[in-house]
This record gives structure tokens, C-alpha cells and sequence, in this order.
């Protein structure tokens, strides 16, 4: 059983990393989606051509090519990066082309006469932008903001790939070791589940909160 | 005798094959309060649209306060206007909406007091005093902190006329401001701008189906009908004795509708 515990130990080290990477690669997800839904709805052809471009082709390539081309390829063009790195690049970059085309979508969703009356208050474009149109908008992002988020957390097992000890590649680790299969296994289940919970929950949490008073109920 | 502020000369605008604004002319003096009534689709609510940049016209001037609204006077040239030309117009023009258009995540105040604090660089101290006072002379004080969707559609209008004023524009548009509302609740609304016409020198246009309260509200009153003005006069000449053919047959329906004249 002690034996067991220093085995515990191992695996929870990779939820760190794997805590680690989630967060991380969100941020750069965030960063990428508002840069690219937002270019994706500008007035100029060569911002959105350069949105449009970025979109399509991280959605549409896989995302262990893209971890392999940020571990393996890079280096050859004099850019190496730490697995750690190089793990939080592909993983924001890919879940943030998903996510550029929610915060398009949630851009459109407000309605015309939103942009009417920031014409009609003189507000500047991005005036309008930051103060009524995304703050709107960013309610309706959340719910499918907590399925990106959801998504990079599974996704995150691919580094196990480029030896980067997250919470799948410990769980080998520990199998090869101790001959298990069933625990190991077992406990990185329960690991990734409650871990997409917390998700859930503090994205609903935010949802609620954000929504206060819109529907004149809750204050 | 002091120049229009308001001079439109030969404005058309198509939508798609759909003639609206079929070469309208119109002028406004300072402090006037126009009444803008005719059938669905006569053009009216576009003009008022067009004045407040939100449709774009394809052909005819525009001169609003002495200046091209949608032009730039550059070395003699006529040019298309550019956006900050356009902002600086806009300065000069509040518009109130059928729907009102608040903006619904943003307490009464912050609707209120948000455009001048970016658009004027007035402080929150400042803006926030003005709110104060445009709330208390729409009859809203207390609702300050109340979000919009707390309000009933007459307060949400009443609002909505608060948050416009503040940026203490020349001239003022009205687009079928009591259309959307509970009947019971239209009265309110009218009142504060009944107020505004008699403590403002504004200069005041609304299109509107409330034609009891054009004829007591307007200097003058324009009938609209297929992207022209068909008729146009004193409250009285218009309501009691058009002499347009087309005017008397409209203002017979709306009287059969059981509106009061």
C-alpha cells in the first residue's frame, strides 16, 4: 500500500502538469480566439484573409502533426522549444482556432440595433466594440468557451508524446512499473473527469454571475 | 430670417430594386418641431435614419448646421465623407429608436453617462451629475441604478431620451418612439417630450402614428408617401383640410383605425 501511495504521488505530479498545461494553453486559446474572431469581422480584407487562413488551417490539420512540428520541426528553423512550450503552443493554437469562430459567431449574435445605437451615441468602432457589443457577446462565448476548455484538457494527453510527463504519460509509467493496468487507468480517469468538473462548474459559475440583471430577475 | 439647420436637397436611396427616398427635398429651421407622418414604407423613418448616418444615400446632399453631412468640402471638392467627418457630424444629432436600444448589461446610469465619458472625455463625476438631472427631468431619478430590463417600456424610453440628450445634440430624432409601447404607457413618454419642446430650443423631428399628438406637437407636418413629400403645412391645414388626395385617404384610415386626430 506505501508502495502504492509513491505511485499516487507519480501520477498526481502528471495532473499538475497537466493542470499546468490547460491553463496555459487556454490563455493562448483566449489570446488567438479574440485575435482571430475579431479579425475575422473586420473591415479590412488582408486582417480577415489572415484570420480566415489561421482558422482553417489549424481546425484542419491534426493536432499531434501540429505538437511535432512545434517539437521537432521548429528546431531546424532555430526555434527550440521546451516540450512544456512547445505543448502550450500547439494546444492554444489549435483549441484557439475553434474558439475564434465562437467569438465570431457571438460577435454577429448581437443584434443590429446594439450597432445602431453606438453609431447614434457617436461611439467610435472600437468604442462600441469594448464597451456594448463584446461585453454582450461574451455570454453568449462562455457556455461553448467551457467545451474548448473542456476539449484542451484531453487534449493536453498528446504531450504524453513528446515525453513531457503529464497525467496519461505518468499512468504508463506507473503501469510498466507496478504491472497494474487497472488502477493506473482508473485513477487518471477519475483525475481527467473531476478536472473537467471544475471546468464546468467555474465556467457555469461565471455564466451565472455575468448574467445578473440582464433578464431582470436576478439582481 | 436664420438659415435651416436642416437643408435636404434631392436625396434618393434605393433598397435593392425598392425606391424610399425617391429625390426627397426638406428643410428644417433651428428649434423647429417637425412631425413626419404618411404609410409604412413611405420613407419617413429613412430620412431619419440617413440623418443619423446609419443608412447611406445614393445620391443628393445633405447640409446639417451649415455643413455637408455626407460630403467634405476638400480644396473646393465635394469628397465622400470619412469617418471622422462623420463623427463630428454626428455630434450635432440624438436619435431615439422605436425599440429603444438600450443597452441592456449597463444599469440606467452607465447608459446614460457612457457616450459623453467616451466620446466628449467628460469625467464620471461630471457625466454622472448630468445623468442625474436628465433622469430627474424624465422622471427616473430613482431608477438610477435599475437595469433595463427592471424597466417598463415607457421608463425604457424615457431612458433612452435621458441617455441621447446627454450628448446635447442641436437636433433631436424620434423614430415611432411610442410604437412599441402598452398603450397606457405612451402617455409618459409624450409628456417628457412635450417638456423638452417647451424647456429646449432643440430642434425637433419625429416620425410618428400618434397623430393627436403631432397636431399639438408640431410646428409643421410632412406626409410622406412613396419617397416623397406629398404634402406638407400647419398642423391644422394637414389634419382638418389636406388638400392632397392621397393625405385625405390616409388620415381617413388612420381615423378608422380608431386613432385620435
Amino acid at each position: 500500500m506505501t508502495q502504492w501511495s509513491g505511485y499516487l504521488g507519480l501520477i498526481l505530479q502528471g495532473a499538475l502538469v497537466t493542470i499546468e498545461l490547460t491553463l496555459m494553453g487556454s490563455v493562448l486559446a483566449l489570446i488567438m480566439a479574440f485575435l482571430a474572431g475579431m479579425g475575422r469581422v473586420s473591415r479590412f480584407f488582408i486582417v480577415r484573409a489572415i484570420a480566415t487562413a489561421y482558422i482553417e488551417f489549424f481546425r484542419g490539420t491534426s493536432i499531434f502533426v501540429q505538437l511535432f512540428w512545434a517539437y521537432f520541426v521548429l528546431p531546424f528553423a532555430g526555434l527550440s522549444l521546451t516540450p512544456l512550450q512547445a505543448g502550450v503552443l500547439a494546444l492554444g493554437l489549435n483549441v484557439g482556432a475553434y474558439a475564434a469562430e465562437v467569438v465570431r459567431g457571438a460577435i454577429l449574435s448581437v443584434g443590429r440595433e446594439q450597432y445602431e445605437a453606438c453609431t447614434a451615441l457617436n461611439l467610435g468602432r472600437w468604442q462600441g466594440m469594448r464597451h456594448v457589443i463584446l461585453p454582450q457577446a461574451l455570454l453568449v462565448m462562455l457556455p461553448t468557451f467551457g467545451n474548448n476548455a473542456i476539449e484542451l484538457l484531453k487534449a493536453t494527453s498528446v504531450v504524453s508524446l513528446i515525453s513531457l510527463a503529464d497525467l496519461t504519460f505518468q499512468a504508463q509509467v506507473v503501469r510498466s512499473q507496478t504491472g497494474s493496468t487497472l488502477m493506473p487507468f482508473l485513477s487518471v480517469l477519475i483525475i481527467y473527469f473531476a478536472l473537467a468538473l471544475i471546468i464546468s462548474w467555474g465556467v457555469r459559475t461565471l455564466e451565472r454571475r455575468m448574467a445578473r440583471g440582464l433578464d431582470g430577475v436576478r439582481v | 430670417m436664420p438659415a435651416p439647420i436642416i437643408k435636404v436637397d434631392a436625396i434618393s436611396k434605393s433598397f435593392g430594386t425598392f425606391k424610399v427616398l425617391d429625390g426627397l427635398s426638406m428643410q428644417v429651421m433651428p428649434g423647429e418641431k417637425l412631425a413626419l407622418i404618411g404609410p409604412s414604407g413611405s420613407g419617413k423613418t429613412t430620412i431619419l435614419r440617413i440623418l443619423m448616418t446609419l443608412e447611406k444615400i445614393d445620391g443628393g446632399h445633405i447640409q446639417v448646421d451649415g455643413e455637408q453631412l455626407y460630403h467634405m468640402e476638400r480644396n473646393g471638392q465635394l469628397l465622400p465623407a470619412d469617418e471622422r467627418h462623420l463623427a463630428r457630424m454626428r455630434q450635432k444629432i440624438g436619435m431615439v429608436f422605436q425599440l429603444f436600444n438600450l443597452f441592456p448589461h449597463k444599469c440606467v446610469m452607465d447608459n446614460v453617462t457612457l457616450a459623453p465619458m467616451l466620446t466628449k472625455g467628460v469625467a464620471r463625476a461630471a457625466a454622472e451629475k448630468r445623468a442625474m438631472e436628465l433622469l430627474d427631468m424624465v422622471g427616473l431619478a430613482d431608477k438610477a441604478k435599475a437595469m433595463p430590463a427592471q424597466l417598463s417600456g415607457g421608463q425604457k424610453q424615457r431612458v433612452a431620451i435621458a441617455r441621447a440628450l446627454a450628448l446635447s445634440p442641436k437636433i433631436m430624432l424620434f423614430d415611432e418612439v411610442t410604437s412599441a409601447l402598452d398603450p397606457e404607457l405612451v402617455e409618459e413618454v409624450l409628456n417628457v417630450m412635450r417638456k423638452l419642446a417647451a424647456e429646449t430650443d432643440m430642434t425637433m423631428l419625429l416620425v410618428t402614428h400618434e397623430m393627436g399628438f403631432a397636431h399639438d406637437f408640431a410646428d409643421r407636418v410632412l406626409f410622406f408617401d412613396r419617397g416623397r413629400i406629398v404634402e406638407e403645412g400647419k398642423p391644422d391645414e394637414i389634419f382638418r383640410h389636406p388638400k392632397q388626395e392621397r393625405t385625405q385617404s390616409f388620415l381617413k384610415k388612420i381615423i378608422a383605425a380608431g386613432h385620435r386626430v
